[in-house]
């Protein structure tokens, strides 16, 4: 990120004033700070509501009826919900594990190295952004029926390897791009094999990218409700997938809780990888 | 020698792109092949595919009232791009415009409802809107209205719930191509006698065009298949592509015609990204 080629407006009048008053984009245009904070608003009010009202003692309804724990507490005995959030947890971690590697792999043959078919494989590698989440969902689920496969941790596992890789490559191979490979040269040239200049310079020098390419991984694991909804099996209902079934009966306190402590992870999330790429500078 | 080192090269090349490579077809391609033939198969009673092959489940999808849905499916996604398009260039071009430390807590905002659960969002608005929620308690109580006001279930409450959900998956890519822009050509534009709003039309958005186009894409094409969003604030009134489709493996279970229709879904969202791509004249996407 260059900041260096942005010239803020206001700054640059008192240096050069213009030779003639003219309409120009300023930061302070009326229309444009109004979209913004509109647009802001738009987003973060239902979420700050839904926040609010988690800590409602109503059953039902918008009605505000006094500050409780309760839902909180209640989560806490859910023995439904703490066991999905369980295997969305591990189901989470298994595919970002996977997904790294091969994402990874995957991110070091394309961008440094030339073979027949690169351009098929550049375009396949954008099919999950492509392909809608639904006909994923369903053609994952046929296709583990043709094969009679059993659903369960397998499938949620592979489907989730599959639509988080190409995220994970995405990310890694942009920090390839700008990888100096002059590093490596010099490692070579004091006398590292290939092997140990790969360990001891290439992975360390991506492990940032890596690291971000994880941690988006695990979130999109996580947040999946369509694909998972389709190739899971018996006993493997994951926490998106038990949100949904309380939202559909009408369960509306406790799902406000959980809203709330997921969101507070995604912000933990990001926090995480703003720090990690903070470092990379 | 060489072709030793060559050949270990080429070892090397394989043994990382396979894994990738086995996932893509494994687990992507695959899949779909077989949704393809099982798209002119018959089903039996409990709706698993069995043969005869025929032209059927298209001739069906093709008819007055799917085609219609895949219309309605369209327009709606194509609305929801133009508004989270018009809502978020603004969003993004006031980000970049900012002052250092003021925008990157802007970016922050905006990512996090970007890396939150997408089923969790759409309920927060859903909570918002629904007969006994917020807006009309406040409303009610403070005498604006005497019935609660029904702001779900119509293809308008859809619309929002989508741009609503989209919105962060358009700024983002924005912010990316804007922050890069020169705003020295947009000066020299207006030097030259261009007013503000042609500076804009023939060289802020030609030179952020690959933005435009990644952000569409990401906005357009879940919104084509959305299914969460539709069942939420649709209340199972509104039907979309989508939803027909996870119907077709649920109650409706007809496997076959559900293959058929998410084969055509994909077929219109490959047709859409193409011209995209086309329009940009093969410009990388700034994902």
């Amino acid at each position: 990120m260059s900041n260096t080629t942005i010239v803020v407006m206001g700054d640059h009048a008192e240096f050069a004033p213009p030779p003639r008053e003219r309409p120009s984009l300023r930061v302070g245009h009326v229309s444009l700070v109004g979209i913004t904070l509109f647009t802001f608003a738009f987003l973060y009010v239902p979420i700050i509501v839904l926040i609010i009202f988690s800590f409602n003692s109503a059953r039902t309804g918008a009605v505000w009826q006094g500050f409780t724990l309760s839902w909180y507490q209640r989560l806490l005995n859910n023995e439904a919900l703490l066991s999905a959030a369980g295997r969305s947890l591990i189901i989470g971690l298994l595919s970002t594990a996977g997904s790294v590697i091969i994402g990874t792999m995957t991110a070091l043959a394309m961008e440094r190295e030339h073979f027949r078919g690169k351009t098929i494989w550049d375009g396949l590698l954008y099919m999950p952004v492509i392909i809608p989440e639904i006909v994923s969902g369903v053609s994952l689920l046929l296709f583990f029926a043709a094969g009679g496969i059993e659903r369960g941790l397998f499938t949620l596992v592979v489907s989730h390897i599959a639509f988080s890789m190409p995220f994970v490559y995405l990310t890694v191979r942009a920090r390839l791009a700008d990888f100096d490979r002059s590093i490596e040269e010099a490692a070579q040239d004091l006398g590292a094999d290939e092997a140990r200049t790969f360990w001891l310079i290439t992975l360390p020098l991506l492990m940032p990218g890596i690291v971000s390419g994880a941690l988006l991984a695990f979130t999109l694991s996580i947040d999946d409700f369509i694909i998972s909804f389709f190739v899971t099996g018996k006993g493997w209902n994951t926490l998106p997938i038990y949100i949904w079934s309380q939202l559909k009966q009408g369960v509306t306190p406790e799902i406000n809780a959980i809203s709330a402590i997921l969101l507070l992870f995604s912000v933990s999330i990001i926090v995480m990888s703003l720090l990690l790429q903070r470092r990379q500078h | 020698m060489m072709n030793a080192i060559r050949e270990r090269k080429q070892l090397q090349i394989f043994g990382l792109m396979l894994p990738g490579a086995f996932w893509l077809i494994v687990f992507f391609a695959l899949p779909l092949l077989v949704i393809f033939v099982i798209s002119f198969m018959a089903r039996d009673d409990l709706g698993s595919p069995i043969p005869p092959y025929s032209l059927d489940n298209y001739q069906q999808a093709l008819d007055g009232l799917y085609l219609n849905l895949f219309v309605f499916s369209l327009w709606i996604s194509l609305l929801t791009t133009i508004i989270t398009l018009l809502l978020s260039f603004p969003v993004a071009l006031y980000i970049s415009r900012s002052p250092k430390r003021w925008r990157n807590t802007l970016i922050f905002m905006v990512m996090i409802p970007f890396w939150t659960n997408f089923l969790v969002r759409t309920y927060a608005l859903e909570f918002m809107v629904r007969a006994n929620g917020p807006i009309n308690v406040v409303l009610l109580s403070l005498g604006l209205i005497k019935e609660p006001l029904s702001m779900l279930s119509t293809p308008a409450a859809v619309l929002v719930g989508l741009v609503y959900g989209e919105l962060p998956f358009m700024i983002l890519p924005l912010y990316a191509s804007l922050e890069k822009f020169d705003w020295a050509m947009f000066e020299a534009a207006q030097d030259l006698g261009a007013n503000m709003w042609r500076a804009f039309l023939r060289v802020m958005l030609p030179m952020t065009m690959p933005g435009v186009l990644a952000g569409s894409i990401l906005v357009f094409v879940p919104s084509v298949g959305s299914y969460i969003t539709v069942e939420l604030m649709g209340g199972g009134k509104i039907n979309m592509i989508g939803r027909v489709i996870a119907s077709q493996f649920g109650v409706a279970s007809n496997w076959p015609f559900g293959s058929a229709i998410s084969l055509l879904l994909m077929i219109v969202v490959t047709i859409a990204a193409l011209i995209y791509f086309r329009v940009g004249r093969g410009e990388r996407m700034a994902l």
